[in-house]
């Protein structure tokens, strides 16, 4: 990458220091006050005005002087870091960003408002720091004394004493260090401490205890927070739970998890190009593996057939290698919310608290960039309409911060991606009223709760009333959903009146190889997604001939709707003596399609469909085959609500 | 049990500063003036700490905590040092002579009753 622009790696640099700077000042925002957090966001500032300068970004520089000159002050303890000042310095950042992005031209007015909005703030903030306000932080604190400590009148009682008056704390001696009875020396110390206190006072105030043996000692203190406090009680240091109660907030956990990615181990920086086209070689790779593997097979030659053999189980570990090298930690995606929710927060005048859980887990980078859209859309409807105002949660009885929790987990060869708000929960009277209005439905239909809650994913569904600046931006629900089923992922609604809702989106890890079950429908070839198939059931002739016109077939006494894809697809052939009934599903809802033949399991690299057929909603993609030959691969979210459709069809019709 | 602290300083203004404010902290104080006479006191094993000056004649404080300790005269009794500067050097020859802490000249009664009652762990 030598041969890059300096200008465009000093961007890229740039984008990577301004991340940082907003990830330290919510932090800030959000009640750590924390030094090292301060410190960051300072020499993050202080960085990207140093190199702005050198690349030529002036305006930039010029600029971020002034960010800089501001927080050091706040380093310094000069003044506090209020809310306003940290909104202040985040709209800065965000100028900052633009002109890293857009250069300067035309941006010295906002520029210059921007600083004076700044210098406005502040004087307000201008102030000691607060820091005794702090929260409560727990800090592990390991520590050992010279051997002669004692004889000099250091009395390690003494300093545990002066520890336990900073707080809760609970001791834990090593007794690793000390000699066998025969070489003890009674007034030597060999002891080692441990020692987790919970104390609202600074550091300095623990660094106190020790200062007069500090020099000689090994002293180590750093703060931990509620996860690693069972990992203290299994050194049998059993912590006041007490003085614990509700510290560790789970926000704080994931920020945790934060700050350990950023710190990272050894990393090479690849553009994303190189990655999608080595992902495509491996594609291809696959592919032609698979043609070897046929005529290894059609052929007597034993050499050829243990090389294809080796050749399948490389291109194998290489291609689950390269899917793990395409994967991201989800936090990458969650951390750009905080902002979002900070900005909510501020537009709605709604107190809004965003808790994120499973950071670590990591989805294919592709698949997490097309998320970020709808995920923002469902953050900021469940900010606008799904929680209360503070007044209404006051008088509802609830804490007057809104809750809205994001949390990811893995789940088999999905990751399941969960909103839940804990608002006023969907009005069904309400989507009931709106969809009938709009004609979805039919005055006084019978529907499922949950297919009422689907109801809002329909396109041109929007309860009028609830249009406001910020969820009322143009894209709905039915765009939310449609992204969702593009990346082969379901989204499903459940939502409790006065108690909030939960959406949750399951998506695939990966969309550029899956695996699939290869069929045979009349000539052609199809690919179903493993992942959506439950079972595959032979289709005798008299079951075939039994449900004609009504294609319900029983499955272990539960009726499963099924689909002829052969009548689908308008194969003329005849069809085989012995169709099989593949059995596919989308979370709770199933279908059965009919093939002719089940040919096995077929690694599939995904090729999407040109733009001509954009429109074609049965297949997602295309694959190709060992042979040369193409298949088409089913949409297994499109067919099931097709199959769906169809049952409700034949219902109403008998 | 009331403490008793051993207070070795040449000037008879810092020996009563010193007396007035650790009694009324509670404890009970004997002075010497100078390192020679501090070295004989404290012998006598009586006290539970010792807060010396450094800069006296006949024996200077740095040769008394050192002669302490080296007698084991003093096993385990905290000895707290004056010094007027936060002279690294100073403290680092002293703490290695035996000194357990220090305590910075000018100092506000209540200040030295609080490193008092740090080192003696109350």
């Amino acid at each position: 990458m030598s041969d890059q622009d300096p200008r465009e790696i000093f961007r890229t640099e740039a984008r990577d220091l301004l991340e940082e700077i907003e990830q330290g000042l919510l932090d800030l925002v959000e009640g750590t006050d924390d030094r090292e957090l301060v410190n960051a966001v300072f020499r993050g500032l202080h960085t990207l005005k140093g190199s702005g300068a050198m690349f030529g970004f002036d305006a930039l520089a010029a600029f971020t002087h002034h960010c800089e000159t501001a927080f050091d002050r706040v380093r310094k303890g000069e003044v506090r870091a209020t809310p306003d000042l940290i909104t202040a310095v985040l709209n800065a950042r965000d100028h900052m960003r633009a002109l890293v992005e857009d250069g300067a031209v035309g941006r010295e007015a906002e520029g210059e408002e921007l600083l004076a909005d700044l210098h406005r703030v502040l004087a307000l903030a201008d102030g000691p720091a607060a820091a005794d306000a702090a929260d409560p932080t727990t800090w592990r604190i390991g520590f050992s004394l010279p051997a002669n400590a004692m004889v000099n009148g250091i009395n390690p009682l003494a300093l545990l004493a002066e520890l336990r008056s900073l707080g809760a704390c609970e001791v834990v001696a090593s007794t690793d260090a000390v000699p066998m009875l025969g070489e003890l020396v009674p007034t030597e110390c060999h002891l080692a401490w441990t020692v987790v206190l919970h104390t609202a006072e600074p550091r300095a105030a623990i660094e106190e205890v020790f200062i007069f043996v500090m020099d000689e000692m090994n002293l180590e203190i750093e703060a931990i927070d509620g996860v690693e406090i069972v990992a203290a009680e299994e050194a049998e240091a059993k912590v006041d739970e007490t003085a614990l109660g509700g510290q560790a907030s789970p926000g704080q956990e994931g920020r945790q998890a934060q700050a350990e990615a950023r710190k990272g181990g050894e990393s090479v920086r690849v553009p994303a190009e190189r990655l999608d086209e080595l992902m495509d070689r491996v594609g291809e790779l696959v592919i032609a593996q698979s043609r070897l593997k046929q005529l290894a097979s059609a052929s007597t030659d034993t050499a050829l057939r243990s090389v294809s053999e080796e050749v399948e189980r490389l291109a194998g570990e290489l291609r689950d290698t390269m899917m793990v090298v395409r994967m991201v930690p989800i936090s990458t995606l969650f951390g750009r919310f905080r902002r979002l929710t900070h900005d909510l927060s501020r537009d709605t005048g709604k107190a809004i608290e965003l808790s994120t859980r499973g950071e670590a887990t990591e989805l294919d980078k592709t698949i997490i960039e097309r998320l970020a859209d709808p995920l923002i859309h469902l953050i900021r409807n469940a900010a606008d309409h799904g929680l209360e105002t503070p007044e209404q949660r006051l008088a509802a009885g609830k804490p007057i911060e809104g809750q809205l929790t994001l949390s990811a987990v893995h789940s088999g060869a999905e990751v399941v991606i969960t909103l839940s708000d804990d608002g006023r929960g969907i009005d069904r009277a309400k989507v009931r009223a709106k969809a009938e209005e709009s004609g979805l439905l039919a005055p006084g239909a019978a529907i499922t709760d949950a297919e009422l809650l689907q109801m809002i994913f329909q396109p041109g569904f929007s309860t009028a009333s609830a249009i406001t600046s910020l969820s009322g931006r143009g894209v709905g629900m039915d765009v939310v959903k449609r992204t969702i089923e593009g990346l082969r992922g379901t989204i499903d609604i459940t939502s409790t009146p006065g108690q909030g809702s939960h959406m949750s989106l399951r998506i695939p890890l990966t969309l550029a190889i899956i695996d699939g079950l290869l069929v045979r429908v009349g000539e052609g070839r199809y690919v179903i997604p493993l992942a959506a198939v439950e079972e595959c059931v032979e289709l005798s002739p008299e079951q075939d001939a039994r449900s004609t016109g009504r294609s319900m077939i029983s499955l272990r006494d539960e009726f499963v709707p099924f689909l002829r894809l052969r009548e689908l697809f308008s194969t003329n052939l005849p069809s085989e003596p012995h169709q099989k009934l593949v059995v596919v599903s989308t979370g709770e809802e199933r279908v059965g399609l009919v093939v002719d033949q089940i040919i096995g399991d077929h690694q599939t690299v995904i090729k999407a469909l040109s733009k001509l057929h954009a429109d074609v909603e049965t297949f997602s993609g295309a694959t190709i085959l060992g042979d040369g030959g193409v298949a088409l691969i089913l949409d297994v979210a499109h067919l099931v609500a097709a199959g769906q459709q169809l049952e409700k069809r034949l219902a109403a019709a008998s | 049990m009331t403490a008793s602290i051993l207070t070795v300083d040449d000037s008879a203004s810092m020996r009563q500063a010193i007396k007035v404010a650790l009694r009324s902290g509670g404890f009970a104080v004997e002075e010497a003036v100078n390192g020679a006479e501090g070295l004989t006191k404290a012998a006598s094993g009586q006290f539970n700490l010792i807060i010396t000056d450094l800069n006296m004649p006949v024996m200077d404080g740095l040769t008394m905590i050192r002669e302490l300790r080296a007698r084991g005269s003093a096993v385990g009794v905290p000895i707290l040092f004056l010094t007027t500067e936060s002279d690294d050097g100073i403290k680092q020859q002293c703490r290695a002579a035996g000194a357990t802490g220090w305590v910075t000249k000018p100092f506000e009664p209540d200040q030295l009753v609080r490193i008092v009652k740090k080192v003696l762990g109350q």
